[in-house]
């Protein structure tokens, strides 16, 4: 039995010796020792789906960070003191359980100062609580459900609201679209979906419509087969289809409503920002509408210069993500110069304390609950491109 | 007291190491005057934690699956019942508790465990008289209504208001359906954990070294030669069945009050095949092969995030679990023990 | 089955019929009909090569809905090179039938190299095995190419969703306010012509008949001189082809491949479907196909969380009164 015992004991030095954070310098994992002379380090963190069914947001989101912060290049100068920033990614996978790891992670591991993050609001409200536990303010980029900033005063976003884009959408359908009678297909698994048809529900219903067919399924990365709700969706007879979910069940609902003969436009919300969209639904996705943070076709400045250095380094048209993560970053910077030290309160009181900051997506003023206020724009596809119909002010 | 005395006396040395070890690790958990940091970081022990937790888990599956015979897949809704159940008493209760959350905590545990157990019972009566694979696909298919149950809560939630029971539809309400509950108060730190997997561990042993224990071990080598035998199959399975929900549920509780988020998602049938992959790598009818591969396969899976290997993780994570297949066919201890695992008389 | 027991079933099948038809209408029944049938299709072509796997070496391959994704993907790629040359209509034909060679392959070297060896080891090793195999596939497949080393760079999907290419221009039929599309029509009639080929290998041809012996006993089956290892490659390799055709059919009609990881839910619905059907029997597997999908498609019209719990609760009330599967035989343990 001896070798046993030497079994156990091998796996006990195996536990320890791994986890007493020696890695090595060029994996991109420093353990920030502020204490010590020399080059201080600011660690920051980024939350991401970078693999998983939305990894196209993760692929935006680290693109805007990297931008942002490759334009101060990585340095930052505090009353006086230079400080390299390290910037840390971290998947989520868009699972709230992989979003607590990686929160985890962030947070007790590589123990960063601020965490920008994440994208998707079931993940945010996964990962927020640890972010105000440990004080470690927290930007999220596109988290767009109410709660999630709710969760404590650590927690800021850069994005507008589910009530507000629910709102917008309904108005455009009822006032624009002229349109009264609606169905709701939306995702019971996701609090952004949720919120956002709960809201599109109430308001549509205020401003005189109706809605015919309200339809929950459980989970995107479950439901593929979108005929049976779809099937029920046209024997109610609707005349639109408003369905805030992600890309991917936007595109499958709209192939599979054609195939069923079920020809009337379709709504939703800034999930469906994303190439992939286009690539999968190809033509049957012609004429989709939907709320999004920003267009590229904005008559401004600031996007037009963003727009420019993005495509310069990325060779790509910069999507809504890109953008949010980007004004995050800008956010979290201008925080910290103003707070003056690599001090999480004192990050926090700045963020805070942000006041018509002048980001991509619009000018940023938080309110009591930590959300800023500012536009929608609202897009279309058309031959495969989208194109900007209207700006809708709050 | 007399119980007392031959429990300690039974399990002397258990209690001893237990001890050393608590005292060990609170010595890790002080910040060092050199670096203000632990020893033991945060990290390490939420790892440590979860590993502890996936240990219970494995070994009271191994003794369906392993000491009893019986091929069971549902732990994982097991351990959803107990996850569910114990973190809404919590939810509910713990703010209004005070000083007492600690026992809040631990009754929560115990509830949800019951809770639990008493499914196990229910679900284990009809279908233990199914074998081999068709009693996997039984206990397959109620660990995935369990959880199903949770994710449509929501409706049942609105149709217990329309009938005009709020009080009941508010707490439903709280499961939140597809969403899971989030904010559940962190509860299960290392030493807690600790205790209470030691707990059931000695359990399960001193059950396996019974009279009853015999039974089970009975049944796992011949189910029929034991019938002739005159032990009582059923009552002996679905026993073994229940006390291993129990566990199930005990873990479930601590798993939520570790992730202080659950959801359906966390409790699909691959949660319940991560646990049998863990009792098969041990050895079936070894305490101490699901202890150790429990323990090393998790902190293999974690640690490792901390080496860049990022999506590479799961692919060695797999081949490593085809070689060790490969090589001991019946895992890493068969059916062996350590030997301070037996007790004295056994030895 | 006794006779008043089927028809205490058959009574609860009809009224749950007519109520339906009186809540949602004659037309909404019949369109949920066809919805249900394309999915069964599915479900079915997956089931059977369960349950040959499982009839003949009594293993549950649990890497057999990873294999379906291997499929689909090797089928999105030829189909991309086909549609790339402007070949579009018929062109899934060829993009299947190469993916049912490549997958075939696939699936019987993982049983020369991860299954062959444990045979006559506990039964239950080979299943977590399985499990390792089906792990290996999903993670090998998701990584990125740009973190891979050279040689695995060229075959790994990544972990990002892959379209599927149009090569059906999809036409719909309108009869009676009914919508059939040609792909849904394809993946029925795909489905059944590979169930009807696949009898014909079993019951007329001398593998067919081989393998049947081998299913019935192995070492009586060894001692009549048939070459069993050959035998149950073989069936390795029908099996996991008609994984790949699932595959092919799925990916055709979501258009979309999500990710490595999306074999593991129909691969689980099909496995249910074969046990549900009675596991190691053919026709079996086509029937709990076709009824999985059908009875899914039903109860997620109703609401589409009831999908998944009709499901797991048809298997269990099945299980319980028919302990082997409705047309799979009990077998009475003898001393």
């Amino acid at each position: 039995m001896g070798y046993k015992y030497l079994l156990v004991i091998s796996l006990f030095a195996f536990l320890l010796s791994c986890g007493t954070g020696r890695v090595d310098e060029k994996n991109h994992m420093p353990q920030q020792k502020p204490e010590k002379a020399g080059k201080a380090v600011i660690t920051i963190g980024v939350v991401a789906p970078i693999t998983g069914q939305t990894a196209t947001f993760g692929k935006s989101t680290r693109e805007g960070v990297i931008l942002a912060f490759e334009q101060i290049e990585n340095k930052i100068t505090l009353d006086g003191k230079e400080y390299k920033i390290n910037v840390v990614f971290a998947d989520d996978q868009g699972s709230p359980e992989a979003a607590v790891s990686a929160y985890n992670k962030l947070i007790t591991h590589d123990k960063v100062l601020a965490i920008i993050g994440t994208v998707q609001s079931n993940c945010s409200l996964a990962g927020a609580p640890l972010a105000q536990k440990h004080k470690v303010p927290m930007i999220s980029t596109a988290s767009t459900n109410p709660k999630v900033t709710q969760t404590g005063d650590f927690i800021f976003r850069a994005c507008f609201i589910d009530p507000f884009q629910g709102k917008v959408m309904a108005k455009y359908a009822i006032e624009n679209l002229k349109l009264k009678t609606a169905a709701v297909i939306f995702d019971n698994a996701n609090d952004y979906s949720k919120g956002l048809a709960e809201v599109f529900k109430k308001t549509y219903e205020e401003l005189g419509g109706k809605v015919v067919s309200y339809q929950p399924f459980p989970g995107e990365d479950k439901t593929k087969d979108f005929s049976p709700l779809l099937t029920q969706i046209k024997s109610a007879k609707p005349e639109l289809i408003f369905a805030p979910c992600y890309y991917q069940a936007a595109a499958q609902i709209a192939i599979q409503a054609k195939k069923l003969g079920l020809a009337v436009p379709i709504l939703g919300g800034d999930g469906f920002d994303s190439p992939k969209l286009v690539e999968v639904g190809q033509k049957d996705v012609e004429g989709l509408t939907f709320s999004n943070h920003y267009s590229k076709d904005t008559p401004s400045t600031q996007v037009k210069q963003f727009v420019a250095d993005y495509e310069k380094k990325f060779n790509s048209t910069p999507d809504a993500l890109a953008v949010l993560s980007y004004d995050a970053s800008k956010i979290l910077i201008d925080a910290l110069k103003r707070a003056g030290k690599p001090d999480s309160e004192a990050i926090k009181k700045a963020l805070t304390e942000t006041k018509d900051l002048e980001v991509v997506s619009g000018k940023i003023t938080f309110d009591a609950e930590r959300n800023p206020i500012k536009s929608a724009a609202i897009l279309q596809i058309k031959n495969g491109k989208q194109v900007y119909i209207t700006t809708v002010n709050p | 007291m007399n119980y007392f005395i031959t429990l300690i006396k039974r399990n002397w040395l258990f209690f001893i190491i237990m001890t050393a070890v608590l005292i060990f690790m609170n010595i890790l958990q002080t910040p060092q005057k050199s670096t203000g940091e632990p020893i033991l970081s945060e990290f390490i022990s939420h790892i440590i934690t979860i590993a502890l937790i996936n240990v219970l888990m494995a070994v009271s599956l191994n003794l369906v699956n392993g000491f009893t015979g019986q091929l069971s897949l549902g732990h994982g809704g097991f351990m959803c019942i107990g996850a569910y159940s114990a973190s809404m008493i919590t939810k509910i209760i713990l703010p209004a508790s005070g000083n007492a959350g600690w026992l809040v905590f631990i009754l929560a545990l115990i509830i949800g465990g019951i809770t639990s157990g008493l499914i196990g019972y229910l679900i284990g009566l009809p279908t233990l008289r199914l074998k081999g694979d068709y009693l996997a696909i039984v206990t397959l298919g109620f660990s995935e209504v369990i959880r199903s149950i949770m994710v449509i809560s929501d409706d049942i939630a609105n149709v217990l208001n329309s009938i005009g029971l709020v009080s009941i539809s508010n707490v439903i309400k709280e499961i939140g359906g597809p969403r899971g509950i989030t904010g559940i108060d962190e509860r299960s730190i290392l030493p807690v954990v600790l205790i209470i997997v030691a707990i059931g561990i000695i359990m399960m042993r001193n059950l396996i070294y019974s009279s009853f224990g015999r039974a089970f071990q009975s049944i796992s080598e011949d189910e029929i030669a034991s019938e002739t035998m005159g032990i009582n199959t059923t009552k002996y399975k679905t026993m073994a069945f229940s006390i291993s929900a129990f566990w199930a549920g005990v873990g479930g509780g601590l798993l939520a009050h570790k992730l202080l988020f659950i959801s359906p998602n966390n409790f699909t049938f691959l949660k319940s095949i991560e646990y049998l992959i863990y009792v098969y790598a041990g050895g079936i009818g070894s305490i101490s092969g699901s202890i150790l591969s429990a323990m090393g396969l998790t902190c293999v899976l974690e640690f490792t995030r901390t080496l860049n290997l990022d999506e590479w993780r799961f692919v060695f994570y797999a081949l490593l679990l085809i070689v060790l297949m490969l090589k001991k066919p019946a895992g890493l201890m068969g059916n062996k023990e350590f030997r301070f695992m037996i007790p004295r008389e056994y030895r | 089955m006794k006779k008043n027991e089927k028809m205490v079933w058959l009574a609860i099948g009809v009224s749950f019929t007519i109520l339906y038809i009186l809540k949602y209408g004659f037309q909404g029944f019949l369109q949920q009909l066809v919805n249900g049938l394309q999915l069964g299709s599915l479900y079915a072509l997956i089931a059977l090569g369960y349950t040959m796997v499982y009839g003949i070496i009594k293993l549950i391959n649990f890497a057999h809905g990873d294999l379906f994704m291997f499929g689909a993907y090797i089928s999105a790629f030829v189909g991309a090179y086909l549609a790339g040359r402007g070949l579009i209509g018929l062109a899934f034909i060829p993009a299947m039938l190469l993916s049912m060679i490549v997958t075939a392959v696939l699936g019987m070297s993982i049983e020369k190299v991860a299954y062959k060896p444990l045979r006559n080891k506990p039964r239950l090793s080979v299943l977590i095995t399985a499990l390792g195999v089906s792990l290996f596939l999903e993670n090998f497949f998701a990584l990125p190419a740009e973190k891979v080393f050279f040689p695995f760079n060229k075959i790994v999907f990544g972990p990002n969703m892959l379209s599927f290419p149009k090569l059906i221009d999809d036409r719909i039929f309108n009869f009676a306010g009914i919508s059939i599309s040609m792909v849904k029509s394809i993946d029925f009639f795909v489905a059944i012509l590979l169930m009807i080929i696949l009898e014909l290998i079993v019951k007329k041809t001398r593998i067919g008949k081989a393998m049947r012996a081998v299913s019935f006993n192995r070492e009586a089956a060894y001692l009549m001189g048939i070459d069993v290892n050959f035998i149950i490659m073989v069936t390795f390799g029908i099996g996991t082809s008609l994984a790949s055709a699932a595959g092919t059919l799925y990916a055709l009609t979501f258009c979309c491949l999500d990710n490595p990881f999306m074999g593991i839910w129909p691969g689980m619905k099909a496995f249910i479907a074969a046990v549900l059907g009675g596991i190691g029997n053919i026709p079996g597997a086509m029937l709990g196909g076709f009824l999985m999908g059908i009875i899914e498609t039903y109860a997620s019209s109703i609401n589409p969380q009831l999908g998944d719990v009709s499901a797991f609760s048809l298997l269990i009330i099945v299980l319980i009164f028919k302990p082997a599967g409705l047309m799979g035989k009990f077998e009475i343990e003898k001393v």
